[in-house]
């Protein structure tokens, strides 16, 4: 082995344990988020009334189509790791495009919504939700921390997905050409990807092999799992809306 | 179990191959695991040091009644400081980020964690972090007077700086769960063959466990100091009494995260303590599975304890008497621990170099701190001594008579293995005296003050406290005096020639088996297990 392959950083790619810490990932926001359901459920429980009225300020409609959006997105993001399932990488591009760009109707939406909020004067804070009942500032407060903080998560996908679009749209060369010096240095214990069981077969006691494979597939593979990681993150922002919307919008 | 590893000393160690980079680039951004439990450790064992000197000064002006040193809002400002400090900056990210980072990959028999970019982003989170905290120091309306718990309405209308103070817990927090899903990741994949979960070593169970807190406790945390943070800058209203808000909800959010924390605390002390144990006493540890099922269960019922921080608060009898309950079931797997450790001893062939006399004194100084857990932990008794010193002596016995002093030992246990070289015994035991005699001295007398109602947290106090006080303030010149022995003769170590033994001890887990200090990706050629961990006999499995 020589030394230089030696000096290398550890490159190591595990597909299920990359799904497996985003997995662990999404538990840590659902937690995040936990806490202000459960401050949610708290304060419905002290002003049922206040809440009650409070709700119905909020437009069911806009709600509604933001519904919509984001239901819609998470089906265009599901579309997109099929294409790349089937190395089709610019269905996959066009439907991640289509995503994020829904993701971001989803943000004007907000935009809208919450500056009517403010030009009424119903923010935390502010001198007419003052003369209110306590209640209701609280679910404004409750309102705007839910939405805002979700919002947040939103715009941190849409930047996920620009940056995993970016990606998968550069065209990768065809093939490459790998030089194996001596068979330890692919590491070749333990389970790899697809790529490195095609590695084994390799003479093993071979001093001098190269190995051809088509990168496409490799990049491909190495791709999807990025891919699939950044969809599952995009469906927890979805599942959390699924759960603001009749909390917030509905239920009165 | 394969050999070739241990021959291997002629390629670099991880000290010497610095990655691309080199001098200090190379080690602020190495993905080593091993260079990232060196960077952790530098900063973790600094802010350890300056926290103790924050309560030297603390004790040091209760020395007297009256003003001493400072004034009160000074002395409100120390100990929060001294709080936020040692819980965040060095107890909490402590025993994982140093020794876990350095040491699971190795014990597990991997080249390194999962993730060794996502652990290197960790170790720079933990770093904004503390800047972050130290800027809210000088910035702002100055240093945060809230104590480490930011208790609202307080800590919403204090005029010192406590928005970017709870920023940085946020950050640190995120540092932490970052950590815990690598290191669950790790377990998970990366064990070697025939390293089945039953012949891991108990530290990495240990630090499986705290793992799984970190990531399903500390996003509690973070909401509520972003709540905090909010309800600063935009008065939302939720944890506010005059707007409609609840601060009893902030005080069940907090400990929902930080009574678990305790747990990410003490937990890994505990697999420190599973480790040192069947390496001086020569035998296989007692109860393998029993210890590693209570590190689980440890980690399960500590989730739904909370409530006994807030026996005061004004929640309800039947809440109250269940989260007692809780609380003393929880006792039990620690129980389960200590008795094992014992055990282990029973026979054994005991040798106590510095790293087993800081092991053993672990076992008394955290079994006074687990049963006087009891006294605050039973309703009719914690009504009387809530929020008073006895508190401080309870915790400060479990946190630094457990949790440090097993850092102690760990730092002392791995030094040859980490650094490669030996050190003398001599003024480690000497060093030891002053802690164990300087710990009593201090924490004791906490006990009695406590008792007869001296609260926590207060600048002055009646005069009858004075003689307790001031026994209390000489331990801590002793205390401190064996900290500072200890560290000088630390650093001063880092200078012995270079020399030690790959496994100085005797020790049986996978990280005695590579040379002293490991190569860069530790081994050579990946082991094959083929016993459980503490198999000093050639006994085969556990």
């Amino acid at each position: 082995m020589s030394t230089a392959t030696l000096h290398e950083p550890h490159v190591h790619v595990d597909a299920t344990g990359a799904k497996i810490a985003m997995w662990l990932f999404l538990f840590t926001e659902l937690l995040l988020f936990g806490g202000l359901f459960l401050a949610y459920a708290v304060f419905r429980t002290y002003y049922p009334a206040d809440f009650h009225y409070a709700t119905t300020t909020l437009s069911v409609s806009i709600g509604a189509l933001n519904t919509a959006l984001l239901l819609t997105s998470s089906l265009t993001m599901v579309l997109s790791v099929a294409a790349l399932e089937r190395l089709n990488r610019r269905l996959s591009v066009i439907l991640l495009g289509v995503t994020a760009l829904l993701g971001i109707l989803f943000l004007v939406n907000k935009y809208f919504e919450w500056s009517a909020k403010f030009h009424h004067g119903l923010y935390p804070g502010s001198q007419d939700l003052a003369l209110h009942p306590d209640g209701e500032k609280v679910f404004y407060g409750l309102y705007f921390t839910m939405t805002g903080l979700h919002g947040v998560h939103v715009l941190v996908g849409v930047g996920v997905l620009v940056v995993i679009l970016a990606m998968i749209a550069r065209r990768p060369r065809r093939t490459v050409s790998v030089p194996i010096a001596a068979p330890t240095a692919l590491a070749l214990q333990g389970d790899g990807g697809p790529l490195w069981n095609q590695a084994a077969d390799v003479q093993l006691d071979a001093v001098d092999v190269t190995l051809v494979y088509r990168e496409n597939q490799a990049v491909a593979h190495r791709q999807l799992i990025k891919l699939e990681n950044a969809g599952l993150y995009w469906h927890l922002v979805d599942v959390i809306w699924i759960f603001l919307f009749p909390l917030l919008y509905l239920i009165s | 179990m394969s050999h070739s590893n241990a021959d291997a000393g002629a390629r670099p160690s991880y000290l010497e191959v610095s990655g691309r980079r080199t001098g200090i680039l190379g080690w602020i951004l190495s993905t080593d695991h091993k260079r990232i439990g060196i960077l952790y450790m530098s900063l973790i064992l600094g802010f350890f040091l300056v926290a103790l000197c924050i309560g030297l000064l603390m004790r040091l002006e209760l020395l007297l009644p009256g003003p001493t040193i400072v004034q009160p809002n000074t002395y409100n400002a120390l100990f929060t400081l001294h709080g936020v400090i040692m819980i965040f900056l060095f107890i909490v990210p402590g025993i994982p980020a140093m020794f876990g980072n350095f040491f699971l990959p190795i014990q597990i028999g991997a080249k390194d964690v999962s993730f060794p970019r996502l652990n290197l982003a960790s170790w720079w989170l933990y770093a904004i972090g503390a800047v972050m905290a130290l800027l809210s120091l000088f910035t702002g309306g100055g240093v945060p007077d809230t104590g480490w718990t930011f208790y609202v309405p307080f800590s919403l209308r204090t005029g010192t700086n406590v928005p970017l103070a709870v920023l940085a817990v946020f950050v640190m927090g995120f540092s932490s769960i970052l950590t815990g899903l690598n290191f669950i990741t790790t377990i998970h994949r990366l064990r070697a063959p025939g390293m089945s979960w039953f012949r891991m070593p108990l530290f990495v169970w240990s630090l499986y466990a705290t793992a799984w807190i970190q990531i399903l406790a500390t996003p509690i945390l973070g909401i509520t100091v972003l709540l905090v943070f909010l309800e600063r800058l935009f008065g939302i209203g939720l944890f506010d009494p005059a707007k409609g808000g609840d601060p009893l909800l902030y005080q069940h959010l907090f400990w929902i995260y930080s009574h678990p924390a305790v747990y990410i605390m003490i937990l890994p002390a505990m697999g420190v303590i599973s480790e040192i144990f069947p390496t001086f006493a020569k035998q296989k540890i007692f109860g393998y599975k029993a210890i590693a099922f209570s590190s689980l269960a440890i980690a399960f019922v500590g989730y739904l304890v909370w409530g006994h921080h807030m026996f005061t608060s004004g929640i309800s009898d039947t809440s109250r008497w269940i989260f007692s309950l809780l609380t003393f079931i929880v006792a039990v797997p620690s129980g389960i621990k200590v008795f094992n450790w014992v055990a282990t001893l029973y026979k054994g062939a005991i040798e106590v170099p510095p790293p087993m006399l800081f092991a053993l004194s672990f076992i008394f100084l955290f079994s006074i701190g687990g049963l006087t857990g009891f006294v605050v932990g039973a309703l009719a008794t914690d009504i009387h001594i809530h929020d008073t010193y006895f508190v401080v002596a309870h915790f400060h016995y479990v946190m630094f008579g457990g949790v440090g002093i097993a850092i102690f030992a760990a730092l002392l246990y791995w030094f040859p293995k980490m650094f490669g070289r030996m050190f003398r015994y001599r003024p480690f035991f000497i060093s030891w005296v002053f802690i164990f005699v300087g710990f009593n001295t201090l924490y004791f007398p906490m006990f009695i003050m406590g008792w007869l109602g001296m609260p926590r947290r207060y600048y002055d106090y009646m005069p009858e406290f004075q003689i307790w006080h001031q026994i209390s303030t000489v331990g801590s010149w002793l205390l401190a005096t064996g900290v500072f022995i200890f560290f000088i003769y630390f650093v001063k170590s880092l200078r012995a020639p270079r020399g030690a033994p790959d496994n100085p001890w005797g020790g049986t887990t996978l990280e005695w088996r590579v040379p002293s200090p490991p190569p860069a990706e530790n081994f050579i050629e990946i082991p094959t297990v083929t016993a459980g961990p503490y198999d000093h006999h050639g006994e085969g499995d556990v």
